[in-house]
């Protein structure tokens, strides 16, 4: 069952950029996509941890800013040639609302 | 026996109702209560109304013979004023009706938003009959018209005052027009149009007020700009209407909640249209409307009918302006595009592909096929067989794919291909037919391409188009896989085209994806800005994190900080609040740079615009050491001190650093002065170098001292700072008006030649027009970052912090 809450208005992230959301265990990477699609990730790219929430946003994915690794926002897999994949967390938008699952947000923490 | 229905609101949603039950002989006898001074007509229709093209009788759906012969006692202009659930009864200014089921139908009211002036004379909605002709009363005496709100309703409004003469401006808060029907490459296609009917829009446009004293007299817009305007139309949304219902005590959400049977929370009351709430959802579409009629008639006659809602397509109807939009087009893993692009006929389509089903499409320009694709789309059809022909639509089964040169082909012949002689498409394409079928013939018959040789691509494209088959194009580095095109390709596209927006370059010149990618976003976004500085908006999401972040990303994720020092001078005072700041937020490494200032190293992201407004306060602004763009302007002590200065290099270096700060380039810009032929600001490997001499100034450019080594090379001398600083700012115009993104200023010289540069320099002309440019450019970028991000700091703080809640 998701517990699904709400972490901040959608206009609150661009389109086609991204914001931090900080928890216990770091911080995970909330992405908005031109279509206004909404993605969590963790915020560390599987090649050297670099911030993807800071990369530039195209499609469904991001480019990594530290070495231009492409990652999937849907599946966290690299694109490409590259192999790793980061840690992906339900999210979506209800009524302009960011919404997260607080349970597997938890989770993370435990694993 | 026969039961009172009594029915409140007479819009399309019950006037459905009532003809399903009046067809199926059910025995009601209804009363139907109606706010608005008539019954119901075509709601959708009130848009060829106010632009003339139809007249209100011929969209009246239920007249008075009908309400007649139905035996429905009408009550209009009549507001009802509460619902008795207990006694069974709706009270109106008219009385009390008593009622065995009740259906609710009020529709939505406009949504109008809360700035001052709002209620003033002249501002208007667009919902019904009576704001429509309010507009077409306004429209008679001409004037200027501000439509709020870019989405259907606001640009159906908009063309038909154009249509009734008004002077028409359409302001829209997003980026795009109708956003959440359209992608970007379709907003700008319907913005052109809407444009060519001499309708002006707005994007990114925020009303802060209405002004006037006793009538509309103008709009002010954030960012301090005011637009004059005789009527508003406000068209920024629609709310259910549901104040009845609440008051009643029903069950509400956004709208009247209602079950799969049209049932409110009471059972004898039922609900229709677009006050309504089901599942979560909202409908404000006819065709979901139609439907709920259907199921509220067959409840009412106890028959079990169930909602539920179907996949939603939506057109515009403003003549000329062909657009269509269905289901899902939002991006995704698993999910495919298919862009089709036909620039010259303004032609795109885009259907998103998941699992062999289209579950999204987006047209604009030619919608013949929308109905093929929206069936697709409904009925899930499997389309592996024809993937390959199926953006071309149901005619194009098996046929031809697209022409990858089309957009050059679109160009006319008066188009310009190659600026540094003047030679356009058109002489191009005589000198082929006159025999010149090669590109050395072309050059040496035309000059195209003779030059700078950036539009060679282009040329190239020309011989192709022109000669079929017989031409072989050499294969030329495309920018990306995002296109075909070459960098030079595209800066002459967007120059010869006038493509002024990022959607816009991508829909002339063929884009194969839908928003781009790393590689060619940060190009386009220079390109842009360089050639239209005051028409383009700079897009921080097409910039590398550094240029967006206004500080370099290190290695852990923190950034460097770096504040300017012209021309390396500094104080104690700057020294002392960079100490400071450095103190103040733990900053690990402390650096002088190559430059000739200092660098504060492992600063977080967070912290940011609070070490910014520090450096802000004690007078420094960002050294944008993290650009594409001006970086320093290196200078030895000349005059001021040293026994050997001829000028005072210091003073011209500070000048030419407070001219040229801020502005972009295609790769970073860095610059020196040296006091004398000693050289001791190493001017002789930096992008531009000046060395002074007795005599003057030796101008010299093309330096570098990373990867390559390179020595400066003479662009001229000249005798006077004021010399000095004009060469300067026109070379570093034409850099930024030619080379490619990510050339170096020698990278670009290697290309163009030295003497293509002088001649851009010696005619004087030239020269000042560059220098004009270049001014005009930095009218605008010109100013500080950092003082604009302490201002919005927002997005470099957390969006939330979910630590904090699992401490508690």
């Amino acid at each position: 069952m998701s517990a699904w809450i709400d972490i901040a208005a959608l206009d609150a992230v661009p389109q086609r950029g991204a914001r931090l959301v900080k928890t216990v265990h770091g911080c995970v990477a909330v992405f908005r996509t031109a279509t206004d699609a909404v993605y969590a990730l963790d915020n560390a790219c599987p090649h050297k941890k670099g911030p993807l929430a800071d990369g530039i946003i195209h499609g469904a994915s991001v480019t990594c800013p530290l070495h231009n690794w492409v990652i999937s926002l849907e599946t966290g897999l690299a694109q490409g040639a590259d192999a790793g994949q980061v840690a992906t967390y339900p999210a979506r938008v209800a009524e302009g609302r960011i919404l997260l699952d607080v349970e597997f947000l938890q989770q993370r923490s435990v694993a | 026996m026969t039961q009172k229905l009594v029915v409140i609101g007479a819009g399309m949603a019950s006037g459905r109702v009532l003809e399903h039950l009046f067809e199926a002989k059910a025995d009601f006898d209804v009363t139907l209560f109606n706010a608005e001074a008539r019954g119901n007509y075509n709601r959708i229709m009130l848009s060829p109304v106010l632009s003339g093209e139809k007249a209100y009788e011929e969209i009246v759906t239920h007249d008075a013979d009908w309400y007649d012969s139905h035996d429905v006692t009408c009550h209009f202009d009549t507001h009802v004023t509460a619902i008795d659930r207990t006694a069974k009864t709706v009270t109106s200014n008219s009385g009390t009706v008593a009622y065995d089921k009740l259906l609710i139908a009020t529709g939505s009211a406009p949504f109008i938003i809360p700035v001052q002036g709002k209620d003033l004379p002249g501002v208007v909605s667009y919902r019904d009959l009576d704001d429509t002709n309010a507009m077409i009363a306004a429209a008679e005496t001409g004037g200027k018209a501000v439509v709020i709100g870019g989405g259907l309703l606001g640009l159906e409004a908009a063309a038909g005052l154009a249509e009734r003469g008004m002077d028409v401006t359409v302001l829209h808060l997003m980026g795009h027009l109708m956003e959440r029907q359209l992608d970007e490459a379709a907003g700008f296609l319907l913005r052109r149009d809407l444009e060519k009917r001499g309708i002006t829009v707005k994007c990114h446009a925020s009303t802060l007020a209405i002004l006037g004293e006793t009538k509309v007299e103008g709009v002010l817009l954030e960012g301090n700009e005011g637009l004059e305007a005789d009527l508003v139309v406000m068209a920024v949304g629609i709310r259910p209407e549901t104040r009845l219902a609440t008051d009643a005590g029903l069950s509400v959400a956004r709208g009247v909640e209602v079950d799969a049977q049209m049932q409110t929370s009471d059972l004898d009351i039922f609900a229709v249209g677009e006050c309504v709430e089901f599942d979560s959802q909202l409908f404000g579409l006819v065709a979901p409307l139609y439907d709920q009629a259907k199921v509220v008639a067959s409840s009412l006659m106890e028959q079990p009918d169930v909602f539920f809602p179907k996949e939603l397509s939506t057109k515009l109807k403003v003549t000329g302006c062909d657009l269509f939009s269905a289901g899902d087009f939002a991006d995704g893993a698993g999910r495919e595009d298919i862009v089709f692009r036909d620039p010259a006929r303004g032609v795109y389509r885009r259907l998103v592909i998941e699992e062999d089903c289209v579950i999204g499409a987006v047209m604009y320009g030619d919608t013949s096929d929308s109905t093929w694709f929206f069936g697709l789309i409904r009925d899930k059809t499997d389309i592996s067989q024809m993937r390959d022909t199926l953006i071309f639509g149901p005619a194009y089964q098996g046929g031809t794919t697209s022409d990858p040169l089309s957009a050059v082909a679109a160009l006319p012949r008066e188009a310009e291909i190659c600026g540094c002689n003047g030679i356009c498409k058109g002489q191009i394409e005589d000198a082929i037919a006159g025999g010149a079928t090669d590109l050395g013939a072309l050059r040496a018959e035309t000059k195209a391409s003779a030059s700078c040789g950036t539009c060679t691509g282009l040329v190239e494209q020309v011989l192709a188009v022109t000669l079929g088959a017989d031409f072989v194009l050499p294969t030329a580095q495309p920018i990306c896989g995002c296109t075909d095109m070459t960098h030079e390709d595209i800066r002459r596209m967007i120059k010869s085209r006038e493509l002024k927006s990022m959607p816009a370059v991508w829909q002339d010149c063929g884009w194969k994806t839908s928003c781009g990618c790393h590689i060619c976003r940060p190009a386009l976004n220079f390109y842009l800005l360089a050639d239209w500085p005051l028409e383009y908006r700079d897009d921080p999401q097409s910039r590398f994190v550094n240029e967006r972040k206004h500080a370099n990303i290190q290695k852990d994720g923190t950034f460097s900080v770096v504040p300017r020092m012209w021309g390396g001078i500094t104080t104690p005072d700057e020294l002392r609040a960079i100490a400071d700041a450095a103190d103040k937020f733990s900053v690990p490494t402390v650096k002088v740079t190559g430059g000739q200032r200092i660098d504060l190293l492992g600063v977080k992201g967070a912290d940011l615009p609070l070490i910014w407004d520090d450096l802000n306060k004690a007078g420094m602004v960002s050294g944008h050491a993290y650009s594409k763009g001006l970086r320093t302007v290196k200078t030895c002590v000349g005059t001021d001190h040293c026994r050997f200065g001829t000028q005072d290099s210091t003073g011209l270096g500070i000048k030419l650093e407070k001219t040229l700060w801020g502005s972009w380039t295609p790769h970073k810009l860095k610059l020196a002065v040296s006091g004398c032929p000693r050289n001791c600001a190493e001017a002789t490997c930096k992008d531009i170098g000046v060395v002074c001499v007795d005599s003057g100034y030796q101008i010299s450019i093309g330096g570098a001292a990373g990867m390559d080594v390179r020595e400066t090379r003479l662009l001229c001398q000249v005798a006077s700072e004021t010399e000095v600083i004009d060469v300067v700012k026109a070379v570093t115009q034409s850099y930024r008006e030619n080379a490619k993104y990510l050339d170096r200023i020698y990278k670009w010289m290697d290309k163009v030649g030295l003497e293509w540069i002088q001649d851009q320099i010696a005619d004087l002309e030239n020269r000042a027009a560059l220098a004009a440019r270049f001014d005009l450019s930095q009218t605008i970028f010109r100013k500080d970052p950092w003082a604009e991000h302490v201002a919005e700091a927002a997005p470099y703080m957390p969006l939330a912090n979910l630590a904090l809640e699992a401490a508690e």
